[in-house]
């Protein structure tokens, strides 16, 4: 080769690695952007629920009910204690029939058969269903239909009951699927039965991971409205319910008529009860997380 | 020591025999009590099925399929004449907004899960990925409240100067975007990590810089993790309810213009509901037919999904 | 370990805001006699704020009387009410031939009490510059098949910014009623506009939008303050914007309306009932004040007053 074409393919190694470099650089640009665009965006969301809604937090606000005449006095405590009986009532139905299932799936059904692979696709599909029509699945059959219980408590903790059961399942799931065997076969050997095995070994073992889970999905479901506005929870009620056979409003409810409120100090409570559940729902992380650990096995 | 007797002998065997006679009287009903808590899965959806299907049967015994899927004007609460049972402005309206929101959220989640996977200190990533789950998991009202509160009025108008109407599909669009960020950051960047390292490394071994690494290699590599973030993302767009409901408006139209109100089958569900409408009247069976829509759609992203995901899955040792 | 101990404080925190809130509740004083139970109302989406505010005030003597105010909207209250499902019904209308026959079909005798009056108010945004139409106009932008796109269209000196327009669903009393006398025909409406029975998405509407434009109750418009323009309606006799006087005497014609209250017979023989509407009916002027909806006349009240006597006597 020639000097000059050595030249030639030297220049144009240069501009390759200078273009590969141009790209990167472009790339880097191009991601930084768009990540900070994201962050902007969620800073700029938590940032507006909290510059507009923490002046109106007090205790005042946590105890008074909901007013229509005076938004200086009204507050969110019908809203509040709607959605501490809605978690309970959820967690009531759901743990046992989960956790349940769970184990039936992953320790006793024969995985080969038809049925039991019809249940596994099945509890997939109903994960991804729409809350709505999870809220339209209360309406024609919780609130109105077979069970008709009217628009109450109870038909509010079985609708959201049903919503994150597919999830508790699917976790649970994996936190027992994640228990080696040599923990089931030990047992085993050792003479136990199967349900002694799964009872005092396997769930125990798998306790983090269901805890976690189930904490979780609960707090999916107390941040949910539609499928709530579906099956009729009132809007603004000035009293807690007193009985499973009550009417009932949680905060998201609570958040959502106020949102649409001409009257700006209304919107502004929105925020306000924004922030209660948004605490609400941090503090249910936070007891996961620290149950986790409390929990958790090393293998 | 005493002999032991035939007669105790015999009551040791029956006792012994008992109780494992009981033991698995009490394994076959503990066996039981969970198959009945598995069939009530099958319960659920059954029942979903059952009651769409019921009442959108009887509402298609008055109105045509034809009309209903190709008809482009949406007026079930009107009387008379004036009523019109097309779905298309409803599936309009579901698409349209989704797909401004997956504009926004597919560049930016797969970048940010790139960015999270292939470019940032652990440490940086421990940080984040926790606050990524956190907020894949905010309640979407808040979503809401943001989108008419503030985007409408403070970036659409007041920033970009867009002559918006108040309740209007960009917003929503947008919005919804912002919601299935973190979902599609998250769950890409799971997959992007269960790439095996030995890949990475061999690239980095025949001279490849990160970025290449990224896209040339890993991203490829997890692709049918990351179509399925994206198909997740997408059908929890489409199954978004409040966000349209508050800030999109009630007035369903076949635009492509975004300023314009629009209604999603989700929302429109919402919003009627609340109307408490009598049952067994036609406008009653339209909230089931517009909900079995919806679940078939829902379905169908669902199956799509699974059937990528295992087309595109690259199986490693 | 700081997060561990940051995160069980707010768990804590959280816990004892329960625990406030479970022992908290507005306290009332006892009155002679402390009443208990609850009462379902539900309806007109233009009564709801009476029927809050009445239900507030009437909770600061009865604390333990849980009241539930809902609003499906006059027709969808009526559906519940003739079903046995609420005991009190607002309307903005009267009770239809046809659900009367559901409610005797059902076996619910009723008695209707007018709680206050209502003129549905013409709101435009302050940027459309208009300040009366007549009810001819009004036809032409609402009635069956209009495409009336800018008030441009029915009066070249008008606004060209293309409408916006808001009104109510047709579960809704307002509609009905407004149907009837603009256009002729009860539920004769025009096709293309946001319909809500929701009254404060539409105030919210069109106080939001260049050309927004709706119908609904005097008292969302007045509480929305300078944010929209109420329009004169002229009937013949001039242009008249509804107000406390214009509406209790009639002259804002023709959408001025009573607003009424209709509970059923086997209600009112429940005391905690009796005593809610006795104050209601007793203190309705000053409740209708604070909900800003027009009070009933002194004829009226009186009417009201003798209603709710034959309510109470026919009570089962």
């Amino acid at each position: 080769m020639t000097g000059a074409q050595i030249a030639a393919n030297a220049l144009e190694g240069i501009r390759h690695g200078e273009r590969k470099r141009l790209a990167a650089q472009l790339f880097n640009g191009l991601m930084y952007g768009a990540i900070g665009l994201a962050f902007l965006a969620l800073v700029a969301l938590i940032g507006q629920t909290a510059v507009k809604g923490l002046p109106g937090l007090s205790l005042q606000f946590l105890t008074n009910f909901p007013s229509r005449i005076n938004p200086s006095t009204s507050g969110a405590q019908s809203a509040i204690v709607g959605t501490v009986y809605l978690t309970l009532l959820t967690a009531v139905f759901v743990i046992p029939v989960g956790i349940a299932t769970a184990l039936y799936l992953e320790e006793y059904a024969d995985k080969t058969r038809w049925w039991n692979r019809l249940i596994e696709v099945n509890i997939q599909n109903l994960a991804a269903v729409p809350s709505v029509v999870y809220g339209i699945l209360g309406l024609a059959f919780i609130v109105r239909g077979p069970l008709g219980l009217g628009p109450v408590l109870l038909a509010g903790g079985l609708t959201l009951g049903l919503l994150v059961l597919p999830v508790v399942i699917i976790v649970a799931r994996e936190s027992i699927r994640a228990v080696p065997p040599s923990i089931r076969d030990g047992a085993l050997a050792l003479g136990a039965t199967k349900w002694q095995t799964v009872s005092r070994q396997v769930l125990p073992s798998a306790r983090a991971g269901i805890v976690t889970g189930v904490i979780l999905s609960l707090s999916r479901a107390i941040g949910e409205t539609a499928p709530l506005l579906v099956i009729g929870a009132a809007s603004s009620p000035r009293f807690n319910p007193s009985g499973l056979n009550d009417a009932f409003t949680a905060l998201p409810i609570q958040i959502f008529t106020w949102t649409q409120d001409p009257n700006p100090q209304f919107v502004d409570q929105a925020a306000t009860a924004s922030i209660v559940l948004l605490l609400i729902l941090l503090g249910m992380n936070g007891i996961a997380i620290v149950l986790r650990h409390r929990y958790e096995q090393r293998w | 020591m005493t002999p032991v007797t035939s007669t105790e002998r015999e009551r040791v065997r029956a006792d012994l025999v008992r109780a494992r006679s009981a033991r698995s009287a009490r394994e076959g009903l503990i066996k039981g009590i969970l198959v009945l808590a598995a069939l009530l899965s099958i319960a659920t959806t059954t029942a979903i099925v059952f009651t769409l299907l019921q009442q959108t049967l009887s509402f298609f015994g008055t109105v045509s399929p034809w009309d209903y899927f190709t008809g482009t004007k949406w007026t079930p609460l009107l009387a008379g004449d004036q009523q019109s049972f097309g779905v298309l402005p409803l599936l309009w309206g579901t698409f349209y907004l989704t797909g401004i929101g997956l504009l926004v959220a597919i560049p930016c989640g797969l970048l940010a899960a790139i960015y999270l996977s292939e470019f940032a200190k652990p440490r940086v990533r421990k940080a984040v990925k926790p606050i990524l789950e956190l907020l894949a998991g905010m309640p979407t009202i808040i979503f809401g409240y943001f989108a008419l509160t503030f985007v409408t009025p403070t970036i659409l108008r007041g920033l970009l100067g867009i002559p918006v109407k108040q309740f209007n599909g960009l917003s929503a669009g947008l919005v919804l975007g912002i919601l299935v960020i973190p979902t599609i950051a998250s769950v890409s960047e799971d997959a992007m990590r269960s790439v095996p390292s030995s890949l990475r490394e061999g690239a980095y071994g025949l001279g490849a810089g990160r970025l290449q690494v990224a896209l040339r290699v890993v991203f490829p590599a997890a692709l049918s993790g990351i179509v399925a973030a994206l198909i997740l993302g997408a059908s929890r767009a489409v199954g978004e309810t409040v966000i349209i409901l508050i800030a999109g408006g009630q007035e369903p139209s076949m635009t492509l213009n975004p300023t314009q109100s629009f209604q999603s089958m989700a929302s429109f569900i919402a919003a009627t509901a609340r109307g408490d409408i009598p049952q067994n009247t036609l406008k009653y069976e339209t909230i089931f037919v517009v909900g079995f829509t919806l679940f078939c759609v829902t379905l169908l992203l669902n199956g799509v999904s699974a059937k990528v995901v295992g087309r595109f899955r690259q199986v490693y040792e | 370990m700081t997060i561990k101990k940051g995160l069980i404080s707010i768990a804590t925190a959280l816990v004892l805001a329960a625990g406030v809130s479970a022992c908290g509740g507005s306290s009332g004083s006892t009155s002679a006699e402390s009443l208990s139970g609850s009462i379902r109302v539900d309806g007109s989406s233009t009564v709801f704020p009476f029927a809050q505010a009445a239900a507030e005030s009437f909770n600061q003597d009865q604390a333990n009387v849980k009241i539930a105010v809902g609003e499906s909207g006059t027709g969808g209250g009526f559906a519940k009410f003739c079903a046995g499902e609420t005991d009190i019904s607002d309307a903005s209308r009267e009770i239809k031939p046809e659900e009367a026959a559901l409610c005797k079909k059902n076996g619910i005798t009723y008695q209707s009490v007018q709680v206050a009056n209502d003129g549905i108010a013409i709101a435009a945004n302050p940027a459309l510059g208009v300040d009366c139409l007549t009810t001819a106009q009004l036809k032409q932008i609402w009635n069956k098949g209009s495409s009336i796109n800018s008030l441009s269209q029915i009066d070249p000196k008008l606004s060209t910014t293309k409408l916006s327009l808001f009104g109510p669903g047709t579960d809704s009393g307002t509609f009905d009623f407004f149907t009837e006398k603009v256009n002729g025909e009860k539920g004769a409406t025009r096709e293309k506009y946001a319909a809500s029975e929701d009254d404060n998405t539409l105030v919210t509407g069109v106080e939001g939008d260049k050309g927004g434009f709706g119908y609904f109750g005097y008292s969302y418009a007045a509480a929305a303050g300078d944010k929209i323009t109420i329009v004169g309606v002229n009937n013949g006799k001039g242009c008249i914007k509804p107000s406390v006087a214009t509406v209790q005497d009639g002259s804002y014609a023709p959408l001025s309306r009573p607003l009424f209250m209709y509970v059923s017979e086997k209600a009112i023989s429940r005391p905690e009932v009796k005593a809610f509407l006795a104050k209601t009916t007793d203190g309705s002027v000053s409740i209708a004040g604070s909900a800003k909806l027009v009070p009933v006349t002194d004829a009226q009240l009186a009417a009201a007053k003798t209603q709710l006597a034959t309510a109470e006597k026919n009570a089962k």
